[in-house]
């Protein structure tokens, strides 16, 4: 990954800490900088190196989304709501990336309580992204997406409900992965919908992404989510795939839904293209279909507002958060606090998940999504019969201008479309850089069967063993 | 199903949102639109299916019923946001917060 013999800690979060105050202004990634803090760590990931206790992530600077609690810093999920929150606690994905030595540089910027996919909906501003300023980076992990991208960080965290991981990746031109839902523990990870929510790596490579993986997945008992299963090495198989055909007997399955309408023409091909590599692998590729694909949509536009108008009701102004300046009575208070602290998108969002809850239409709405989610999650049952891996587009199109799509929710929800389905079957899922299309990124989705992280990281890898799309970086931020 | 802007007000009222009616206005628009989409799934046939809510065939875990956490009220409190009305002061008193008078 990173040669580190060459450089102390202190002296790469030095360097990444001067191209952040060079470069952050215009970007946006990060909200929340504390150089002492950052430097205090490396100061003391460098003790820890010379004492010969290094772990592989020990002294290596990350961009933190956001979403994760941060004792002492300032957690804000992108919202008014929290922006003057200071975490009394670590979430666990924190607090092991401090077990392994690692150096925190910042918190990045992010759609307001993870809702959007293009770092639009943010209190704090949009986020640059690196290959054109005029566009978005994607969302919600915009901020991380685009630290990640502009190298303003060594590799960044992220979470991704209905695509937030994959769909920056892609328009961002990085690896990024949202594990098997139940494999990173969410406990401090401010809650959007508890049933989609994961946290994942975002870095330049399947490796790096594997190294972090094996440091945020693992049982936590303080999520009642969090799956107790036997450790594993994420890194593991890495080394087979410098093989010539490394992929020979791996079978490939191409969703044929992902390659109809509304897939930009030029983005089909860099996908097809990447896929054609695959075969030269040694891979075979058979076409399958995910039938209910185009319902994933509606099911997640009900089941996600509506977890998330539960998770919301929390924030009241009482105890912590915004509470409105003027009131009259606790509803009031109540109705003023939560009006002012919260963007027009989560209100929205708000909104329909509490109709969707709410009596007469619980039925009609949220227990017909339900449904529909068995039959989106059975669909890639039948499907991993046929295959050993799925592959597609991460994202429609490549990424679009800021502003485009701000005033129509439903043509932002439509970006979604090939990422959601993985969220509501709980199945792992990445997005590997696969080619430019008029010099903006182009992801290729890989998506495994549960638990299977490990293949995935290894496939990837061997994408990037032949082709080096995922080490271009955007010109004129050097 | 068609929304209109008593929906909204009632809504809103229950998500604890106060929303004047200029705001009701533009999100009965955008939210008719988000229905429009929604109503995609009633012409799916689910008759005999199980709904889902997680995709591991998990059961709650269940602890001790111990006592594990220790008493960080004052770190706590001090994310407490001001108490408002004219007052700057945080909105707590003896470990306990502030709000509006609720019983008569």
């Amino acid at each position: 990954m990173l040669a580190k013999k060459e450089v102390s800690s202190v002296e790469m979060t030095q360097t990444f800490l001067n191209r952040i105050n060079q470069f952050n202004p215009s970007i946006n990634a990060y909200v929340s900088l504390d150089e002492a803090k950052t430097l205090a760590q490396a100061k003391s990931a460098d003790e820890r190196i010379t004492a010969g206790n290094t772990e592989p992530l020990t002294g290596i600077p990350f961009a933190q989304k956001d979403i994760f609690c941060a004792k002492g810093w300032r957690t804000s999920c992108g919202s008014k709501m929290l922006a003057n929150f200071i975490a009394p606690y670590d979430a666990h994905v924190i607090s092991q990336f401090d077990a392994a030595g690692a150096v925190n540089l910042g918190k990045t910027n992010m759609d307001e309580f993870a809702m959007g996919s293009s770092n639009e909906t943010s209190h704090f501003g949009g986020v640059k992204n690196p290959w054109d300023f005029e566009r978005v980076p994607g969302g919600s992990s915009g901020g991380s997406a685009a630290a990640v991208a502009a190298r303003l960080c060594a590799a960044a965290t992220g979470t991704d409900t209905g695509g937030s991981i994959r769909q920056p990746a892609s328009l961002c031109g990085f690896t990024g992965l949202k594990p098997t839902y139940g494999l990173v523990s969410r406990y401090g990870m401010i809650a959007f919908a508890s049933s989609l929510d994961q946290a994942g790596p975002m870095a330049k490579s399947a490796e790096d992404c594997a190294m972090m993986l094996n440091v945020m997945a693992g049982f936590d008992e303080r999520d009642s989510t969090s799956l107790n299963r036997p450790k594993e090495d994420y890194t593991r198989g890495l080394e087979n795939m410098q093989a010539a055909q490394p992929l020979k007997g791996l079978k490939i399955g191409l969703p044929k839904e992902y390659f109809a309408d509304g897939l930009d023409v030029c983005v089909a091909k860099v996908v097809q293209d990447a896929i054609a590599e695959y075969r030269k692998l040694g891979a075979e590729t058979v076409e399958i279909s995910l039938p209910n694909t185009k319902l994933s949509i509606p099911v997640y536009y009900v089941l996600a507002p509506a977890e998330a108008s539960s998770n919301l009701s929390r924030y009241d102004g009482v105890r912590y958060g915004h509470r409105a300046a003027e009131y009259n009575d606790l509803m009031d208070m109540y109705c003023k606090s939560r009006a002012e602290g919260f963007g027009a998108e989560v209100k929205r969002r708000i909104l329909i998940g509490t109709y969707v809850l709410s009596a007469g239409y619980y039925d009609a709405y949220y227990l017909k999504a339900q449904k529909i989610r068995h039959l989106i999650a059975d669909d890639f049952k039948q499907a991993f019969k046929k295959c050993d891996i799925i592959m597609g587009p991460t994202a429609p199109s490549t990424a679009f201008k800021a502003g485009e799509k701000a005033d129509d929710p439903v043509a932002m929800y439509l970006q979604d479309v090939y990422t959601i389905a993985t969220n509501l079957a709980g199945l792992p899922g990445m997005s590997i850089p696969a080619g430019f299309d008029k010099g903006l990124p182009v992801g290729l989705q890989l998506m495994g069967n549960y638990f299977d992280e490990a293949r995935m990281l290894n496939v990837a890898h061997a994408y990037q063993q032949v082709t080096n799309w995922h080490t271009h970086m955007p010109q004129g931020i050097e | 199903m068609a929304l209109n802007i008593t929906d909204i007000k009632r809504i809103a009222h229950l998500a604890r949102l106060e929303i004047n009616e200029q705001e009701a206005v533009a999100t009965l628009t955008k939210l008719s639109g988000i229905l429009g989409l929604i109503e995609q799934m009633q012409a799916v046939d689910t008759a005999g299916i199980t709904p889902m809510s997680h995709s591991q065939d998990v059961v709650q875990r269940l602890r001790e019923d111990e006592v594990t956490q220790i008493n960080q009220r004052e770190e706590f409190q001090k994310n407490a946001p001001a108490i408002g009305n004219g007052s700057n002061e945080p909105a707590t008193q003896d470990g306990l917060y502030l709000v509006p008078q609720v019983i008569e």
